[in-house]
Order: structure tokens, then sequence, then C-alpha cells
């Protein structure tokens, strides 16, 4: 049966805190390959968000938005999708966007400030990361839909936090896709916070889930850092969007979780937040869950959990060292996919400019 | 059966978008209205008898809802020319339309890319309630990757709407309303383009380059006519893209008269007229025998319709302006 028909607020869970089965639930029918992978994913996610935290602390990347706490939601939904499937992400979906085939590399050269980190390779079907918030909802309805038109059977999810669910285009997107019946699952990483802004006030609804009773089409509350819970409603979701049997196609997801960092490397937590919350939900930390679950099934022992983080680490330091080694972009990049073609007045500016670098040379120009 | 109609200008908008649609089954038309009852100001008559629900789209009321999902569908391989029922309406799209149709291209660096055409009819003079009669064109021509068009006469139109279209870029196509049923023009039947980005002489004079768009370039060329007869031999430029400007249009008829006027409904500060009289300045100053006169709508909002004709630059206040430029 879905894990979607129920009350938006009868959160959907399979692991309890500790990482045991609860009584009743049952596990999704994955092969053991895929769910060691999937605690690979995940804890490949939580090790490059701390090294990248601490490249920008070392003065090595620009502001990064820290991911860790997310990983559980990030992984288990992305991982229920299909190649032929989409994903439109925020800014802090590094997790997903490595598992939908956007390079590590690639993420760190976007927050060092490199356009080209932004452009997901030509068979990934990633949208660019979207800065302004909620505003990818909408993109990925109009997608969602444009394809529908087409006659694919595709099914399109966008990622976005509990503060974008009060913006206007959460509710325009939402209320596109029910009256439009596109293949969409809206996936609301919530966190907790906005920034400094709590969810309560965000909104005074009882959960984000119950959201789409609004939009004519099922919401679920599921635990976010239960990846095996996420995966399992993410794919019937999924299932949905593709063969929706007598319901709307859309699906809002509501990922209960907590976002252990700040908001992004230029925000201080501690002014907003107490210790003690951050320790309550550490708590239910999705990495050792999922661990412990695997140990119990035979499917980790200490010296495969030993392999993986090696192998992560060694992923991690191989992008590092190969992003930092790409040289900074030339000029002509601010120059180049204004449009398709270059206009005049864009030209000349682009000329007048490589003259300057010629007669000064970049040291001298740049000197500031 | 002839080979042309004698259209109107909202008519030619029709005809074009029919044109297109015809061409490309990826054209879609979406807004408010825009589906049975064809367009508050009949702009898609008859086009969903013709294409049906899933291509000529009435959508909920929301700006924004419109705009951003046109992005999705024009970054996933369709072009869809949303309506934005009036300009005035277009805030609550402003994000969507600046923040991503426009940086679609730059952010994926080519990967994706954002063919709409957003249509709105814009500017005064037709005794519409507040919020209906702005003319806020320098708000795109200032933002980087956006195409900003207004057509003038019927046959334009239908050209211009069918380059925007096949334009490979988002385009915000302006639409004169005070002019939508004011004249008709033959237009071909078959499809045709005329090229963005280049201007129009409507009327050739040596004596002051006046540099105009949409609705002010009948009461400019009347006031050229008007001036000619006093001996003042005017020069009317239709700019017809407003991004990117034509330069080489602008600065060759400056070169000729060495003396210019912009006229434009839009407010005066920060508007195009600015924008215009500093080129000629970077690019023809030696040209220059006078100061650029500017004449706009005033500082102020736009006035409800009792006042809109004093707010509207008419032809005599056109008339004094290009008469200060010619005799500075």
């Amino acid at each position: 049966m879905s894990t979607l028909q129920r009350d938006p607020s009868d959160q959907v869970q399979i692991l309890d805190d500790e990482g045991n089965v609860l009584e009743g639930a049952t596990v999704p029918d994955l092969d053991d390959e895929t769910l060691v992978s999937m605690y690979q994913n995940m804890t490949l996610a939580r090790r490059f968000d701390q090294r990248a935290v601490s490249l920008q602390r070392q003065g090595r990347m620009g502001t990064y938005p820290p991911l860790s706490g997310q990983e559980g939601a990030q992984i288990g939904s992305v991982m229920a999708l299909e190649d032929e499937d989409w994903m439109f992400p925020s800014y802090r979906e590094h997790g997903a966007a490595l598992i939908r085939g956007l390079p590590l590399k690639q993420t760190l050269l976007y927050w060092m400030g490199h356009e080209d980190g932004n452009k997901p390779p030509e068979d990934v079907n990633i949208f660019t990361a979207s800065v302004p918030i909620a505003t990818q909802v909408l993109h990925a309805t109009g997608a969602a839909w444009a394809s529908k038109l087409k006659g694919e059977n595709k099914a399109f999810i966008c990622y976005f936090g509990d503060g974008a669910t009060s913006e206007g285009d959460f509710h325009e997107g939402l209320n596109f896709a029910g009256v439009f019946d596109t293949p969409n699952i809206f996936f609301c990483n919530n966190n907790q916070w906005a920034i400094s802004v709590p969810r309560e006030r965000q909104t005074a609804a009882k959960t984000i889930a119950q959201k789409a009773v609004a939009y004519g089409f099922e919401g679920v509350q599921v635990d976010g850092m239960d990846p095996l819970a996420v995966y399992k409603v993410t794919k019937d979701a999924v299932d949905k969007a593709k063969d929706p049997q007598g319901e709307l196609r859309p699906t809002l997801i509501e990922a209960v979780q907590y976002r252990f960092g700040a908001h992004t490397t230029a925000d201080d937590p501690t002014v907003y937040r107490d210790d003690d919350e951050v320790e309550h939900w550490k708590k239910k930390d999705p990495i050792p869950r999922l661990e412990k679950y695997l140990r119990g099934e035979g499917l980790l022992d200490d010296e495969r959990v030993d392999a993986i983080e090696q192998e992560i680490e060694d992923d991690v330091a191989e992008a590092i060292a190969a992003a930092e080694a790409v040289p900074r972009p030339s000029p002509d990049e601010i120059f180049a996919h204004v449009f398709e073609e270059m206009p005049a007045r864009v030209r000349a500016q682009w000329e007048d400019f490589e003259q300057l670098r010629e007669m000064y040379g970049d040291d001298k120009l740049l000197e500031e | 059966m002839s080979d042309t109609q004698n259209l109107t200008l909202v008519q030619a908008v029709r005809d074009g978008l029919k044109g297109e649609m015809e061409r490309d089954d990826d054209v879609i038309v979406m807004g408010e209205d825009v589906g049975k009852n064809g367009g508050v100001f009949r702009a898609t008559q008859g086009l969903w008898d013709e294409f049906g629900d899933d291509r000529v789209i009435d959508t909920p009321l929301a700006e924004s809802g419109i705009v951003g999902s046109a992005i999705g569908m024009a970054a996933y391989g369709m072009k869809p020319v949303p309506e934005i029922q009036f300009l005035g309406f277009i805030y609550p799209a402003f994000d969507q339309i600046v923040s991503h149709a426009a940086r679609l291209r730059t952010r994926s660096r080519g990967r994706y890319t954002c063919p709409l055409v957003v249509r709105a009819p814009y500017g005064g003079g037709i005794r519409a309630p507040e919020h209906h009669s702005e003319s806020k064109e320098a708000f795109f021509a200032h933002e980087p990757g956006l195409k900003v068009v207004v057509p003038s006469t019927p046959y334009d139109t239908k050209g211009l709407l069918a380059s925007a279209i096949r334009d490979p870029d988002p385009v915000i196509f302006l639409e004169p309303k005070l002019i939508y049923r004011a004249f008709r023009e033959e237009v071909p039947n078959e499809t045709y383009t005329v090229p963005l980005g280049k201007a129009a002489t409507r009327r050739e004079g040596t004596d002051v380059s006046v540099f105009t768009w949409g609705a002010m370039t009948r009461p400019t060329l009347e006031a050229a006519d008007e001036l000619s007869e006093e001996g003042i031999d005017v020069e009317v430029i239709d700019l017809r893209t407003l991004s990117p400007l034509d330069d080489e249009a602008i600065l060759e008829s400056f070169k000729k008269t060495g003396r210019a006027a912009v006229v434009h409904e839009a407010p005066l500060s920060g508007g195009l007229g600015g924008e215009i009289a500093a080129t000629i300045q970077e690019e023809a100053l030696m040209y220059q025998e006078a100061p650029v006169k500017r004449i706009t709508g005033f500082d102020t909002p736009f006035p409800l319709y009792a006042l809109e004709n004093y707010y509207l630059p008419q032809v005599a206040r056109i008339k004094e302006g290009i008469k200060e430029a010619y005799e500075f």
C-alpha cells in the first residue's frame, strides 16, 4: 500500500532513533548492495560537508551552505528516482546532486566562485541550483508540465526548505501543479530554521504536509532523518507521478529533519538556538541510525565501515585537489553565455576590457 | 484570396501568434483569460478554438506562476508565450524574469536556455484604471540577458513577434495598447520576420534626429510634419528594440543632424532617453551641436485618466522639445 494515503501529521518512520525497525514497519525492498550504497552516499555527503566548511574557514572557498543532518532526506529521496527523472535543487542539495551525477569537484568549484561548477553534465537530469527562495518550485512545475504535454512519463522532484513554504512561488507552483496535474514531487527539507527564524514563524499550520490538501493532492510527513522512510515515501510519490491511479500526480513531502550546522558559513546559529536543541536532534542522526540497522542485518562490520571511510576520504581529497587545481577562469567567461549571440555593446565592453588587460596585465589590473 | 490583410496592431499580434503556432508545435500561449475569452484585448482571439487546451492555456491568476512555470517549460524545450494582462501587473513576475529567465543561460553556462516571450500590453492613453498605464521598459532594458521589443505598426508587430518567438533568448514584448486599434496596415498572410535589434527610419530629415518607440511614434511623426511646415526637417527613428539598442542607427542619424531629441512616455529619470543621450555623448560628441532634449512622462506615478493626456507627451509638447534642440 502507498505510504501517501494517511493523515499529514501521521509521520512515516521505519527506523527508530536507535536504528531499530519499528514494529509494523516494512523496510523497502532494496538489494543489499543498494542499502550499503545508501549508507556510503550519506557518509560521503557528511564528509564532503565537513571538509567544505573547513575549506571556507581556511579561506580556500567562499561562503558555503552546510548540509550535515540532512543526508537522510537528500540521499534517501534522490535514490528513489530513475535516470530519466529530473531534480530541481535549492542551494543545499550537494549530496542529492552528487548522486544525480554532479561531481563533487563541480559543487566545490561553484562555491569557489567558478560559474562552470553550476553546469550539469549534458546527460544528467539535474537543473541548476536556485538561490532565490522557492522560485525553483515553478520551474519544476513548468518542466513537469512540458514533459506531460510531450507525452513523456517522468517524475520531477523539487527541493526547498521550510522557509520557502512562506513564499508566493511555493503556493503558485503547487497550485499550478494541482490544476494541470503535473508529475511533480515537492520535497520540503523542513530543517526547522530559515536562517534564524523557526518553523513556527513560517506557518501556523500544524504540518507543512497538510498544505497539499489546499491544492487538491496528497501531502505526507516523513522522518527526514530516516533514510529508509524517506526512500519509501519518495518512491511511492515517483510511482504515483508516473501512474496516478485515480489520484492527482503531484505529492508534497515534508521531511522533518534538522540542520546541525549554520545556514551558511556566514551565519552563527548559537545566536538563535540552544545547544540542547542541537543535541536533541543529533540523537536522530541519520548516519548512525542506518549504520546500526545495516550492522544488524550483517551488511556492515568494522572492516567494511573502515574501508568505506577510507574510500570516502580519498574521493573527497581528490575532488578538492581537482577543484583547487582549476585556474581562475578567464574574464571572457563574464561575457560568454549572456545571449546566444553576443550583442554589439557587450562585445565592445569585452574588447575594451581585453585591451586594458593587455596594457596592464592581470596582476596590476586586479590590484586592490 | 489576397496575399495580405488589412490589420490593426492587435490583430497583427494574433496573426503573428497563429502563424508561429502553425509553424512550430512547441509554441504555446498561456496566461489569464487567453483561452476561450481570447484575451482581454482579444490578442489571442480564436486561437483556443484552433489549437485547443494544450496550446492555448488559461492559467490560474498568478503572474509569477505564469512566468515561472513558463521558464520551466522553456528550459524543457518548449516555446511558451506567456501573456501578462497589463505591464502594470508584471511586478509579481519580476523576480522570475530578472532572477531566472535572464540568467538561466549564464548560470548553466549554456546547458539550459530560456526561449520564452513575455507579452504585455503597456502604456497610457486608454482611460484605464490605476496600474493599467505604466511604461516600465527601462526595468527590463537594464537587465542583462533580456531583449526588449516594442512594435509601433501592425506590419512590424507580426514580424517582430515572429523573430521574438524564434529567438533563442528571453524577450519582453511590449505592445503599445493605445494604438492596438488606432489604424490598419496591409500585413502579409505568410509568416515573415522583422529583425530584432534594428531601428526603422520612419521619416528622413536633416535638421534634428528624434528617437522614439511604441505609441509615441505617431505623435512624433505628426510633430515632425508640422515642424517641416516651419522649415525644420526632422528625422524620426523608431527604435523598435530597446535592448539591445541599435547604436549604429542612433549614431548614424545623429552624425547627420548633430541634434537630437528622445520621446518616450516613461518617466524622465532613469529612462532610456538618458541612455540614448549618454551614448551620443560618448560616441559622437564632436558632431554635437546641442544638448539632447528628452520629452517624456513626468517623474510621478501615472495619473488617473482625467489627467493622463497631460502626462503623455502630446504633439505640442513634442514640437516644443524638438524646437529646443533645433534652436539651441
